[in-house]
Order: C-alpha cells, then structure tokens, then sequence
C-alpha cells in the first residue's frame, strides 16, 4: 500500500489510498500511519481533518450527496437537501443509527449542466426535483449495498 | 521521428458517430448509449463503414447525453441507450442505397440532416421521415448551426467532443506535440516565453496576471531545481471548465505544462486535481503513461537534452487549495494553508525552489499560440484581453454548457443569444461570475463586454469562468449568504480576518433573510466587508465580501426591504 517510498510529502496520497481501501480514517489506522511516514501523529491527524475529503467515522451502506454547487443552488438544491433530511431524520454529515444511509453534502461536483444534482450510491441523477429524490432514495434504499 | 510516424491511421470510416462520455452525460449512461451504438452498427453489418467513438464534451450539457454523427454534424440530445438502433438506420440506409460505389463523406442526402439555422429546431419531427423509427421517441436532432455553437470561437476546446480523450494517437493526429517538437527543435526557451509574451495571454485561473511575465520571473531565477504545477483544482461551485478540458483533452495540458517547463527551466511538474474528479484523474492517468510511452514526457524527450516529469496530485477537497501558497503545502502533503506573499512562488515556491504555477486553461492555449504564433491569439479578443475565455454557462437559462466565446462579446451575447435567455422566459436578474469571489452583475449592465478590466469595474471578476444565470425569482440576498457560507467553511482558519469575520457576516446576512435586520446591521455589514477585505492574509478572504458588496451595490433595495419589513 505504501508504495510512495515511504515519503513524508506523499501523505495525502496514502490517506486517500487508506480511505480507499478501510472506508474511513480510524485514529488506530493513523498512528501506523505516522511511524511509517515518519511524520509527528499530530501532523498526520491534523491534514486527515483539514479536508473534507477524508472522514474519521464510518460511513452507511448506502449514501447520498446533495450538491450545493452555485448552479444547483439556485436551481433548488437546499430544497433537495431538505427533503432528504425530512425524509431521513438526518442532518447533511450524518449517518444513521443503523448505518444504513449518510447524508452529506458536496460543494461542486462539475455537473452543473444537468443541476441540480444528487449523487446516490455513486451515481450522478441530474434534472432532480423534491419528488425524484425522494423516489430514488427508496431504490437507493432497498438496493443491495455497493460494493 | 516524430510521433506521428509511429502509428500509421487506419482508413477513414465515411461516417463517425462520436458520444460523449464524459462528464454529466456520463452519469446520465453515456458509456451504454455508445455500447448500445456500437452494437447497432455491428448488427447492421456496417463496422466499416461507421465508427462510434467515445469523445469529451460537446457542450451542450444541459441537452446530454449527447451523440453527434458526422459528417452531417447533426447533434441528437437527451439520448438514451433505446435510440441506437433509430439512431443508426437511416445511416444504413444511406448507405444501402451508395452501395457498390464508395460512399463520400461530404454526402448531403442524410435524412437526418438539419441545418435550418433556427433555434426552433428543437421542436423540429423532421427526424421522423425516415420512418424506420421504434416506439421509443427518436432524440431531436439539435442543428450544430445554433447560435450556441456558432458564437463560439474554440481555441482551447478544439478538440473537446472531437477526439477520443483516451487515445494519444488522435490527439497526435490533430497535431498534438507539435508545438512542443518544434519549441525543442527551432526555439530557444528565451524565445518561447517571448512569443507568449507577446501573444498577450493573461492567466485564466481568476487573477489575469500576464502569463508571459510569471514564465519570465521563473526563468530569470537562478537554475537549478524548478517546478512546474498545473492548478486543477477547480474549487468554484458551478465551473467546470477546468473538468471538462482534462476529461475531453489532457494530453493538451500535458503539452502546455511541457513546454512551459522548457520555457522556465523545469524538469519537473505536479498536477494538483481535485478529489472530485476521479475521471479527470484517470484520464489524465492514463495520458501521462501514453505520453511517456511515445516519449513525449521523461528524459530525453524527442531525443533532445530535455527531461521533464509530471506527476498527479490528487486534493481531498479544500477550497483554499486553489491559491497557490496554499496549494504549494498540500503538495507537500501538509494542511493546504496559505502563507503571505511574497516571496511569491516564482521565487520561493514547492520545498523552496522557483514554481511555476498556472491554471488548467492557460496550460491549454499554450500548444495553439507556439503553433499559429502571437500574432494570431492577439488578433482575438480586446485590447488589454486576448484570446477567448471557456465559461460554463449554468443557472436559469434555457442552454446550459460549456462554451468558449472571444475576449469582448458581451455578457447580453452569451445569456441571451447563446444561452437563449431562461427556460420559462421569466427575466433574467443578474448574472454571476467569478465564485465566491466574484459577483453579481445586473440585467441593465449585460451590454458589459466580457474582459478582465470591464468585469472588475463592475464588481466582479472574470474568475475562473463560471457564469450563473439567475432569474427574477432569486433572492440576492439569499445569494449572498450562500456565498457566504461557502467562505466560511472553506476558511482555513490561519488568520482572524478571516476566520472570524465570515461567520459574522453570514450571521448579519441571515437577519437580512430572515427580516430581522436593523439600519445599524445594514451599517456594521460594508463596514464589516471592508475590513476583511483588506486585513485578510489570501485571496480567499480578501474576496470572500465581493458577493456581498456587489449585490450590495446594485440589490441594495432587497436589503433595505429587509430592514423595513417587521419582523
């Protein structure tokens, strides 16, 4: 896994790689981390939580990903969002008790000719609307989960 | 020995069927639409005769997923897998019809052809005469003569929806590395730089500082290690300029950064793309073992002393990563925080040698200028603005896509004309450019021509090319707060201006929504804008009031109606 020469300035490349392959950063997974990389567990903890990308908690079976890009934004995204949070019980970052589904949202994911967007299951739906989102959360829903 | 002379092209099929395969049309089945296609024509017996090609983006996002076959350039939008059989009979037909002789691309006698030049075409059943159609409604046929397409004046999108984005071989064919062979062969690196200098290409990336310049200031550090870095991390929410070029043509940037290196004396060069976009990441993968394999990048590159690497990067999502000190870190694999400059990075940049740094697109007009020379690209454009700029054109407007327009039409042009105003025809209110750290140009100001300097006298910038179309039902001051919020999770935290200063304004930002807003907020918000304006370390903070002190500027009526309402 670790084929980056063990170079400290390849940090991120191993967080994504590790984040890849355990689905979430767990703290007992940074530590090996550090030693390896020969970097300070601070630092290493510290980059895991600077971006947004990496999450330190496990994730639901299934998830959803409202885009808040400007164009979906004024496209009725945060109604989108609503919808889901109502239909769920959750807030966007969170995952459910049962972890079967998390909500989040992300900030542009590019496909801003089809806004507004939502991403079930890392699959793109364009052109959504209160009542498509809800509808797709239910196959998301009872769909097995991706692999 | 050139490139070129390694693969001999096999011979050209009369007709080619290109799908694009990226971006939303692939989500929305693109890579089954060209299956479906492909196994059409093998039903049709016609694999010699037609070719289906999976291409990058053709612009019309908001029509995708999108085919278009040549040679009749007829586009057929919101395509689904259903349609390949429609979609390939009358091209069967056609060509029962020639058979014995050898059919000729220029043929006219498609009956899918439409070139009515009207943009009602939209509705047009003459896709219907062929009469071999199935029950699932055939696309409509979208004429490539739409003032969507017409209007547009491709440099660096020439390829984009042209080329198979996967295939060396066919950007080498629409002379791909030619400018790079002849830089190392004819031009002395002094000579390279002079020639962009001259072409009057200025960054694309937001700021507008002349490229030639920053190439110069790189090349005059003393030698040794330098670096060339390709910022792709297109953090602004509804662009996706940068995206689409990776996807649809890396190997575009690839040249662009090599010669770039040449030009600066670099030997080694990093792509930081954002997390967000693992196609452009693997296409660009993909592109950088092609063009190390025909020796286009590594040592020694088309047998000259020349070496140049280039290694990815990819982001883990943090906005701030888009300002080069800030980028510059996370490469190095810390926290992406930016430091004060200068010493700008020309000087003291990755691990503390000369960088030079430039965006997805200034990368991209590289290959084309050192080809057609400075003249060329300066003849386009204005004046103090050269060139064309790629926008993706979003929001409330009827043609939403990626278009690439001359330096100097106007904002009207673009919205009206190309984009064909809102889908409901409800009037535009404003058009917003430049991010979160651009802003909102009204209606009555979209005669503006689109260059760095008018954009900036309005309140706005040019930024990175996003331009969003919102209709009368907008709230500006939503807008604004919107803005806002993105600021205020993206802030690094590094500096207080910043960090602290985002959360109070979307704070006083929400009583305005909320209409709970006294004269005294409405005070203490442009005083607020002014301060972090100009007490914040980076570009991110520095900017992040634009929003508001533009909408502020021409929206002020929403604000005070705030005030004025009881809440």
């Amino acid at each position: 896994m670790k084929r980056h020469q063990y170079r400290p300035d390849a940090l991120i490349e191993v967080l994504h790689q590790a984040q890849e392959l355990y689905g979430y950063l767990e703290p007992e997974l940074l530590l090996p981390i550090a030693r390896r990389l020969r970097l300070p567990p601070s630092q290493v903890y510290g980059v895991a939580t600077f971006y947004h990308f990496f999450s330190l908690e496990p994730q639901g079976l299934h998830t959803g990903v409202v885009c808040m890009g400007t164009a979906c934004y004024v496209q009725g995204a945060a109604q989108l969002l609503r919808t889901l949070e109502q239909a769920t019980h959750l807030r966007a970052g969170e995952t459910s008790r049962d972890r079967q589904f998390s909500l989040s949202t992300a900030r542009c994911l590019g496909a801003c000719g089809v806004a507004p967007v939502v991403v079930f299951d890392q699959q793109l739906e364009g052109r959504q609307t209160p009542e498509t989102v809800r509808d797709r959360l239910h196959t998301c829903l009872s769909a097995p989960p991706a692999p | 020995m050139t490139p070129t002379a390694l693969h001999q092209p096999p011979p050209p099929k009369p007709y080619r069927i290109r799908c694009c395969t990226v971006g939303g049309c692939l989500s929305a089945h693109g890579l089954a639409i060209k299956t479906q296609l492909e196994a059409a024509v093998t039903a049709a017996g016609l694999e010699d005769q037609v070719a289906v090609v999976g291409v990058g983006c053709l612009g019309l996002c908001s029509q995708g997923p999108l085919v278009q076959i040549d040679p009749s350039g007829d586009l057929y939008g919101h395509v689904t897998p259903a349609h390949a059989a429609p979609l390939v009979a009358p091209l069967a037909a056609t060509l029962r019809l020639r058979s014995g002789s050898a059919p000729s691309p220029s043929s006219s006698s498609s009956p899918l052809r439409l070139r009515s030049g009207s943009a009602s075409s939209s509705s047009s059943p003459l896709r219907l005469r062929s009469g071999t159609v199935p029950p699932p409604s055939p696309p409509l046929p979208r004429s490539p003569t739409l003032p969507f397409f017409t209007r547009q004046h491709r440099i660096v999108l020439e390829n984009s929806g042209q080329i198979d984005p996967e295939r060396i071989e066919d950007y080498i064919a629409a002379r791909g590395y030619e400018a790079l062979h002849r830089c190392l062969r004819d031009l002395e690196p002094a000579a390279v730089i002079d020639t962009i200098t001259r072409s009057g290409l200025r960054g694309r990336g937001g700021a507008g500082y002349p490229t030639g310049l920053k190439w110069a200031t790189v090349a005059k550090m003393p030698s040794g290690q330098k670096y060339v870095v390709c910022n792709a991390d297109e953090g602004d929410p509804g662009a996706y300029m940068d995206r689409s070029v990776l996807e649809s043509d890396p190997h575009r940037v690839l040249e662009g950064m090599a010669i770039a290196a040449y030009a600066v004396g670099a030997s080694q060069g990093y792509i930081y793309v954002r997390g967000e976009y693992p196609l452009a990441n693997r296409h660009l993968q993909t592109a950088l073992g092609q063009a190390k394999r025909y020796g286009v990048l590594g040592s020694q590159i088309f047998d000259s002393p020349f070496d140049f690497r280039v290694d990815l990067r990819i982001g883990a999502g943090a906005f701030v990563c888009g300002e080069e000190t800030a980028l510059i870190a996370s490469i190095e694999g810390k926290r992406g925080l930016p430091r004060p400059r200068p010493p700008y990075p020309a000087e003291s940049g990755l691990w503390g040698c000369p960088t030079l740094i430039n965006n997805v697109e200034t990368f991209a007009n590289i290959a084309p200028i050192i080809r057609n020379g400075a003249d060329w690209f300066a003849a386009i454009g204005t004046e103090h603005s050269r060139g064309t700029k790629v926008f993706s054109l979003t929001g409330h407007v009827q043609n939403a896509g990626l278009i690439e327009v001359p330096m100097g039409i106007t904002l009207r042009e673009i919205v009206e004309v190309m984009g064909q105003g809102t889908p409901d025809g409800t009037p535009i209110k404003a058009v917003q450019t430049g991010g979160p750290s651009g802003g909102c140009i009204p209606a009555a100001a979209l005669d503006t021509p689109v260059d760095y300097e008018s954009l900036k006298d309005l309140g706005s910038i040019m930024g990175s090319g996003g331009m969003i179309v919102m209709d009368e039902h907008t709230s500006m001051v939503e807008v604004a707060q919107f803005f806002m919020e993105f600021c205020m999770e993206e802030s690094c935290g590094k500096c207080i201006p910043c960090r602290a200063g985002t959360v109070q304004l979307y704070q006083l930002l929400g009583k305005f929504k909320d209409h709970r807003a006294t004269p005294r907020d409405l005070a203490q918000l442009e005083a607020l804008c002014d301060m972090v304006q100009h007490t914040s370390l980076c570009g991110l903070g520095q900017a992040a009031p634009n929003p508001v002190l533009s909408t502020l500027r021409y929206f002020r009526n929403e604000y005070l109606a705030a005030i004025a309402a009881p809440g």
